[in-house]
């Protein structure tokens, strides 16, 4: 064995994998975007067509598609700042030097993101029930109405972003927190010297230190939360008035309450597509910040 | 032996695997029976009398949520890995014959003693029968009429419920002349289609036209329908209202904010329960017609055997023992499930019951809902058509006309597979 081939051996198994598990579905799956996979066509092959982009063109003409694009944008908009920022809450408060018991706290805070979504649903559907809930029973304390959380268009985005940031936060906290404890204390020191308020403290040490784990951080809760579905899928179904539906939500509809297979595919590969830009920006937006730093 | 080697976690392993199979009796028959919904629970307690008269044989019930059923039967179907049989929404039944998951039953029906084709619905054994071959057996039947408030009907100055369209619409204009301001006549719920399709169904013209190929819903007698469904929005006889916006219409018809309202049977055992104090203040009617009494839709379920099965024969023998009349009956006062057979009304329990006995009249002049797969897909976009007349007050030649053609779309695939087989 030669020294070229060497390297080859040790790869092959990985490669394997990918390969089968990875590439093979990929390739499977923009190819059957391109047909018209359905019912029929599981029981007769014959009756598969090759339709090229007309899945592609179909899906974008669809009003459903942009509304449900625009339920994820409203959850990716108002989810994903809202989750970063109580990460880096929860971080910065396990990482004071005041804080008592970290340990039990990081565990306690991390506990949502190893519970399973559907069990926690299930306790999120009794908090937000309008007659028995928990937190329309504060509401009502407060001296507020009541709100009918699942059952009103304007409020079912609202409640699944809840969910989503109380059951995701403790993900990025952990990531966050050890940004945190890798700046250097003598920053701090320095800038209390200067007489450097809390909050100029944060403004000009923490976050500048934190931007890489920020940007970091910012890209795996864009594309996770574009991938939003298991939430509207336990908690409404896409309902009220498909405020809930999500573009995976939609896809998922399309594939399996319809058996269109290739149109699901199709709305898959726009989903990456979207991701991708989405992270693409947040890249740049990441590396002009460094620029000019 | 080469198992003499294997280590000792293997044997311990295996030994495992044995005792769980010991309970696996091989001279067993374990029959699959998927259900979806309430049904399930209750036919458990149907069951041991069969198990009592077939020795060696036993039920495995597999209950399945009504929101989960369909994806979870097509997939075992693309999976291979269907019941031996399964209760099956009606409408449903034309998808499964299509991609061949069903046994052709019609052979079993002419020579069965207890099941007998003459003695059901037939609007609603029709939908069980496609080109000629049934591939269900009707297990219990659901159909959309009137639940109205008597005494409110009453002092709008009718001691009958209306029997046509003319009728009906005169006395929700009474109604909601009396009841006035905030207060509504009808309750057509904007995300369900069935009012409008029951409506529909009435009519001469099918819904579907050349071989359910194409949307037939521009015809005179859709339009009809349609107008009458879109004249109670304008004129105010009807909420402009979804279902999750009334979400508890049983209190909403006891303090009168409607007076009519059409569903199904379920909600007379609703109303009983929810609201004891409306006793005699309330009834049932069926739905108007042209002329008198309309029909509507034909719903319920079947029981359905798979082809794949390898106990069709116990199958079909469960299918028969829960289409017997003293069984039907078990099941109708268990459930409220109204049973498909005529026979089976004759019982004092049906024959009494002054709220079910509008259904009866409905049952004999039901119709099946056009049998192609697509026809789920249709009834989504008749939904929201729907909903853009009544609510956004869309023009209702531009709306039907749009409506055929993402009719016409759904069923562009069978038109193509039709024409492909001509061809061979």
């Amino acid at each position: 064995m030669n020294d070229h081939a060497k390297p080859w051996t040790f790869l092959t198994p990985a490669l394997i994998i990918i390969g089968v598990f990875f590439l093979l579905p990929v390739v499977a799956a923009l190819a059957l975007s391109l047909t018209d996979f359905d019912l029929y066509a599981l029981t007769d092959l014959h009756n598969l067509r090759f339709v090229g982009l007309d899945n592609y063109i179909d899906v974008l003409q669809t009003p459903l598609f942009w509304k449900s694009l625009l339920n994820t944008l409203y959850f990716v908009a108002v989810g994903v700042p809202l989750s970063i920022a109580a990460s880096l809450g929860a971080a910065m408060l396990l990482n004071s030097p005041l804080a008592k018991l970290k340990g039990s706290f990081r565990t306690a805070l991390f506990a949502p993101v190893v519970t399973t979504v559907v069990a926690v649903a299930v306790i999120w559907r009794y908090l937000l029930h309008t007659r028995y809930g928990l937190i329309d029973y504060g509401l009502i304390r407060l001296g507020l109405d009541p709100i009918d959380w699942l059952g009103d268009p304007h409020w079912s985005m609202p409640a699944i972003i809840l969910f989503a940031v109380w059951k995701n936060f403790g993900y990025n906290m952990i990531i966050l927190l050890a940004g945190l404890q890798s700046i250097p204390i003598d920053l701090y020191e320095a800038a209390r010297i200067d007489g450097a308020s809390a909050w100029a403290q944060f403004r000009h040490i923490t976050l500048p230190s934190l931007r890489p784990v920020l940007l970091l951080v910012s890209i795996i809760t864009v594309a996770g939360y574009f991938q939003l579905f298991a939430e509207p899928y336990v908690m409404t179904r896409g309902d009220p008035l498909q405020s809930t539906v999500s573009v995976l939500y939609y896809m998922y509809e399309e594939g399996f309450k319809w058996w269109s297979l290739g149109r699901a595919s199709a709305i898959a590969f726009i989903l990456f597509a979207i991701t991708l830009l989405a992270t693409k920006i947040l890249l740049w937006i990441g590396q002009r910040g460094e620029a000019s730093a | 032996m080469i198992c003499a080697r294997r280590p000792r976690w293997i044997a311990a392993a295996a030994f495992v695997l044995l005792a769980a199979c010991a309970k696996n009796d091989p001279n067993q028959t374990r029959l699959k029976f998927w259900t979806i919904g309430r049904e399930g629970e209750v036919v458990q307690q149907l069951l041991p009398e069969f198990e009592r008269t077939h020795p060696g044989v036993r039920i495995d019930v597999q209950q399945i949520p009504l929101t989960a059923a369909h994806e979870k039967l097509l997939t075992a179907f693309a999976g291979d890995a269907l019941p031996d049989m399964a209760q099956l929404g009606n409408t449903w039944l034309p998808e499964f014959v299509s991609v061949g998951a069903l046994e052709p039953l019609q052979q079993l029906v002419d020579q069965s003693a207890i099941i007998k084709a003459a003695d059901y619905f037939p609007g609603i054994w029709d939908t069980n029968v496609i080109d000629g071959i049934a591939y269900g057996v009707p297990w219990y039947v659901d159909t959309r009429l009137i639940f109205y408030r008597t005494d409110l009907l009453a002092d709008a100055g009718f001691s009958t419920p209306p029997a046509t369209w003319d009728e009906w619409a005169t006395a929700m204009a009474a109604v909601k002349q009396r009841q006035g301001e905030g207060k509504f006549a009808v309750f057509f719920p904007l995300n369900e289609f069935e009012p409008l399709l029951n409506l529909a169904l009435q009519q001469s013209d099918p819904l579907l036209k050349d071989n359910d190929t194409l949307g037939n819903f521009q015809s005179p007698g859709f339009r009809r329908s349609i107008a009458f469904y879109a004249q109670a929005f304008r004129n105010g006889w009807a909420p402009k209202m979804s279902n999750t916006e009334l979400p508890n219409i049983w209190d909403e018809l006891a303090r009168g904010f409607v007076t009519f309202y059409v569903n199904g049977p379920w909600n007379i055992g609703e109303f009983e329960r929810r609201e004891p104090e409306l006793k005699g203040r309330w009834s049932t009617a069926p739905l108007p017609g042209t002329h008198g009494p309309g029909g509507g839709a034909a719903g319920g379920s079947s029981l359905v055997i798979f082809h794949s099965s390898t106990n069709k024969q116990i199958a079909w023998e469960l299918s028969e023992f829960l289409s017997r009349v003293e069984q039907q009956e078990k099941f109708y006062e268990l459930t409220g499930d109204l049973p498909p057979r005529r026979s089976v009304w004759e019982s004092p329990a049906l024959a009494q019951d002054e709220y079910v006995k509008a259904f009866r009249t409905q049952l004999e002049l039901v119709k099946p809902t056009p049998k192609v797969p697509e026809w789920e897909r249709i009834t989504d976009e008749l939904a929201h058509m729907q909903e853009r007349v009544a609510r956004g007050g869309e023009p209702i030649d531009q709306a039907l006309k749009e409506l055929d053609a993402r009719a016409d779309k759904i069923l562009e695939k069978r038109r193509w597979m039709l024409a492909h087989r001509a061809m061979q």
